[in-house]
């Protein structure tokens, strides 16, 4: 195949590349690579970006910030805090944001940055988890992931601590605190991480080296990572019609994708440069310098710090004493229980749901959330949890605002906490087997098209117009999960022996949570000819049945 | 959709009846979703239409230029106004900031439309269908992989062997402990540094911030109440970080004085710690009408009157006492350290004396 040459710096550039590396032949498998096409796949891509921005910005604060502790009196140009003592770190804080030039844009551009790059993560991890796109082959990259949102959180944590101002001082004084309720060890490690007393002179410059090399450099690892293994793997694309597990349809990264993410990138940026510029963020020089004598009322720290707050707040007082030894459960339980219960659970869930399923499938279509009702409802059980913590860390900001007892929000949100996620597990389910039940409607009766017929009896029906390809493929996009095998019963009814065992009975219990309501979509309609309209089916309310699975099932054995 | 709609029987109800989209809508509208064998000449792409093309062309180098333009904008605003310092407050850094601010944001917003205006309308590349690679690898792989494997441990020695092998294993051991050992030095030992603060018998109390000593006769408000700390511990934040005291002046008749405090109070002069027994925010919120100390953090709520007992919140335990008295001199001093250890619990704090 001859074809022209690209142009001669081009050329001459991968010659010279191609010759050392076989660069041509790697690029060419590379640059036809397709991206399928959601806006939703974008979300990932904002905590990329966000990165990107939080690792220039953050290079620009080093060359001017002084993580110290040495106490300096201020002398700069904000007059309210002139003659002031305070320490280095503040000190050179306040310079960056008055005596740098675009120094306090690049401060809260890289706040900013911060608290997108947490959201999104939590809103990827979301949108992964609600479309199944955790599962085989990849379970790795979901772990990968989950290791940099902890990461990203005690990196962010560990960042507005830095400034050591009265806000960050408080944060840090809760995370001595915390950390000094670990049973056995605890007064250890707050002794050695911060050198000594509390706040003492070594914790700062501990936590800055921490903060700009030591995390930065695992999270771009982690990054490379995550980044490698989805390429490799492929990206999971939705049903559709002519989409398959075997391929991907989309445009290719060269030159379409490229650019793309490119204009994507220059959004996430353009939206963090007019928040930083507008929207103030963390005003240090409001706050004055940290005293642990000093505190402001309505402390909050960052948002996604939100959660541990919360539960902090609404703890029981609970602490036991025994044989000359405190254990502050009322410190430990909220440190250690949400994050954990959290994390863990979503670290397991992969893996559980293969266990529980039996289904070790190579997974490339993304389940539409309808079509796990089981795996959506705890997903939102999850985030009730989480909301309602959250919500719980501004329980005096709801006090304050709406004007109710701030011990009765307390007692809201303590039973909230319980009551909110199997709330939300029920209606959630609820939710998802009404538009399953919804789509099957559609594929066997097609869609309302707004017409109304008159028939020769005098009855008005409405016509219905059958789904059109597209439609119907995204509707029978599902894939019904396999039979498990120990489900199997003999004649007798007798459950096979590793079904007999309490793990056996779990696995049946939890594999039953994930298929029992299932609806149908296809399979089922064949020599159905569903593309004329019935008039007996059509008189029937549309959409949504009520009377729980029994209306499904009739759908379903045409 | 013109060229892909069913022309067989096409009524005017089908017409008029709305065409839903479920899911994502198809990404290419008004064309095949596979390049079609063909369409005219070598190109694989779409073909332009030339008016419109010209028209995307012009409005995607209008955003490029509004980039040139913001740039030029955040070069001469850093340079020259409002460059240089010497106003006496921070409005120069809030003009600047601005100003920065605001070119910046056109720059990228004008490089991101300008883009997406070219990668929608101006690129002819079409949607393509790729077959994705079977991810694990033939099984012949796997047996050669197999048998390198164990040909490899065969070769190496290491599987018939045993006293090299659990040499090694020995030698390795104590190397993941040098690291942790390393950190040996990171800090001291807490010893017993938690139960004593630097208040003693007759410290006496300094006011926060002015550092001057109090007589009963300068605090005499009923209801007030200020922050105190031992004198001479003003610029050791260490120390403040454990004994900052309020000093409350609760009316005399509605104290609960406890067994064994009788005398730790003078007049209706009372000392707690500041430094709240949950995690160690400073406990500053006072209301005055129902004596209730509040700690702004996480809400824990201590009652002055009754030797600062935890009436709500996340906090166990009360906030400890300082014994108070008088010297000589008339001023107010601490009689004696905290009976028991002020902030947190932890580990080895054991149960509170009563």
């Amino acid at each position: 195949m001859t074809t022209q040459a690209p142009p001669k710096a081009v050329d001459g550039a991968i010659g010279f590349l191609d010759e050392r590396f076989g660069t041509a032949g790697f690029l060419r498998g590379k640059m036809k690579k397709v991206f399928p096409d959601h806006w939703s796949f974008m979300l990932g891509e904002i905590a990329l970006y966000s990165f990107i921005i939080l690792l220039a910005t953050g290079t620009f604060l080093t060359l001017w910030f002084k993580p110290s502790m040495s106490e300096v009196v201020y002398n700069g140009h904000y007059t309210k805090l002139v003659g002031v003592h305070m320490s280095e770190a503040y000190n050179s804080t306040l310079r960056i944001s008055f005596d740098v030039r675009g120094g306090l844009l690049m401060r809260q551009i890289h706040h900013w940055a911060a608290v997108m790059f947490v959201a999104s993560l939590t809103v990827h991890m979301l949108r992964v988890f609600f479309t199944g796109a955790y599962r085989k082959p990849r379970e790795v990259n979901w772990l990968i992931g989950l290791g940099l949102f902890t990461l990203a959180l005690l990196e962010g944590l560990f960042g507005y601590s830095l400034p050591d101002d009265l806000l960050s001082g408080t944060g840090l004084r809760i995370t001595q605190g915390v950390m000094q309720s670990i049973p056995l060890v605890g007064t250890y490690l707050f002794y050695f991480a911060f050198g000594g007393d509390f706040p003492g002179h070594d914790f700062i410059p501990r936590l800055y080296t921490v903060h700009v090399l030591l995390i930065p450099g695992i999270l771009l690892a982690l990054v490379g990572a995550h980044f490698m293994i989805l390429w490799h793997q492929g990206h999971t694309q939705f049903p559709g019609k002519n989409r398959a597990q075997k391929n991907v349809i989309g445009k290719p990264f060269y030159p379409v994708f490229m650019i793309k993410a490119g204009a994507f990138f220059m959004f996430t940026f353009a939206v963090i440069a007019f928040l930083g510029t507008f929207a103030q963020i963390n005003p240090i020089w409001l706050f004055g310098p940290y005293t642990p004598d000093s505190i402001t009322a309505g402390s909050q720290p960052d948002y996604y710090m939100g959660f541990l707050e919360g539960a902090l707040r609404i703890m029981p007082n609970w602490e036991t004493n025994l044989w000359g030894h405190t254990v502050s459960w009322n410190v430990l339980v909220p440190a250690l229980v949400p994050l954990g219960l959290i994390m863990t659970g979503a670290a397991l869930w992969p893996f559980i749901e293969q266990w529980a399923t039996g289904d070790k499938r190579i997974h490339h279509i993304a389940d539409r959330p309808r079509n796990a009702p089981f795996r959506t409802a705890v997903g939102m059980t999850a985030v009730t949890f989480y909301g309602l913590l959250w919500l719980a860390g501004g329980n005096d900001v709801i006090a304050d605002k709406f004007h109710v007892s701030l011990y009765a929000t307390t007692w809201f949100f303590r039973f909230a906490i319980f009551i909110g996620p199997v709330i939300a597990y029920n209606v959630t389910k609820r939710i998802c087997l009404g538009l399953q039940k919804k789509d099957a409607d559609i594929v066997h009766h097609g869609v309302e098209s707004g017409v109304i017929m008159r028939l020769p009896n005098g009855e008005f029906i409405e016509v219905h117009e059958p789904a059109s390809d597209e439609q119907k493929a995204v509707l029978t996009g599902k894939d019904p999960l396999p039979e498990l095998a120990i489900e199997a019963e003999d004649e007798n009814g007798i459950p096979s022996p590793s079904a007999r065992g309490p793990l056996g009975k779990l696995r049946k219990n939890l594999n039953r949570a994930f298929t029992v309501d299932d609806v149908p979509a296809d399979g089922h309609d064949e020599g159905h000819d569903d593309t004329s309209p019935h008039a007996e089916e059509e008189l029937q309310p549309g959409g949504v049945e009520p009377g729980g699975t029994g209306g499904s099932r009739a759908i379903s054995h045409h | 959709m013109s060229e892909t709609n069913e022309t067989h029987g096409a009524s005017s109800e089908e017409e008029r009846a709305p065409k839903r989209v479920i899911g994502t809508p198809p990404q290419v509208q008004g064309h095949d979703l596979l390049p079609s064998d063909g369409d005219g000449g070598e190109s694989s792409g779409y073909k332009l239409d030339p008016v419109k093309a010209r028209k995307a062309e012009r409005a995607a180098a209008f955003f490029f230029f509004l980039t040139f333009l913001a740039g030029i904008a955040f070069i001469v605003f850093y340079a020259v106004w409002p460059g240089h310092v010497g106003n006496d407050d921070i409005v120069r850094a809030m003009h600047s900031n601005y100003a920065l601010g605001t070119s910046l944001t056109v720059i990228f917003i004008g490089m991101a439309v300008g883009m997406t205006i070219w990668v929608r309308h101006l690129m002819t590349t079409k949607e393509i269908i790729q077959e994705r690679h079977e991810l694990a690898s033939p099984a012949e792989d796997r047996e050669v992989f197999n048998e390198y494997f164990l040909q490899g441990a065969e070769e190496s020695g290491l599987t018939k062997r045993p006293l090299l092998r659990r040499s090694l294993l020995l030698a390795s051991a104590p190397l993941g402990l040098l690291p942790i050992l390393l950190l040996r030095d990171l800090g001291p030992l807490p010893e017993k540094k938690l139960r004593h603060t630097s208040w003693k018998k007759g410290t006496r109390l300094v006011v926060d911030g002015t550092g001057q000593p109090l007589k009963p006769s300068d605090f005499n408000s009923p209801g007030g109440i200020i922050t105190v700390i031992p004198e001479g511990a003003e610029d050791n934040l260490d120390e403040l970080a454990k004994a900052t005291v309020l000093l409350i002046n609760v009316p005399e008749d509605q104290l609960k004085v406890k067994k064994g405090r009788e005398n730790w109070n003078v007049g209706g002069i009372i000392a707690y710690s500041k430094i709240c027994t949950h995690v160690g925010c400073p406990a500053a919120l006072y209301e005055q009408t129902t004596h209730h100390i509040l700690c702004p953090c996480h809400q824990s709520t201590f009652d002055a009157l009754d030797g600062a007992k935890v009436i709500f919140g996340p906090a166990a335990r009360p906030l400890p006492q300082l014994p108070l008295g008088v010297d000589s001199e008339g001023y107010l001093i601490a009689t004696s350290d905290f009976h028991e250890p002020v902030g947190p619990s932890f580990w080895e704090r054991g149960r509170p004396k009563v």
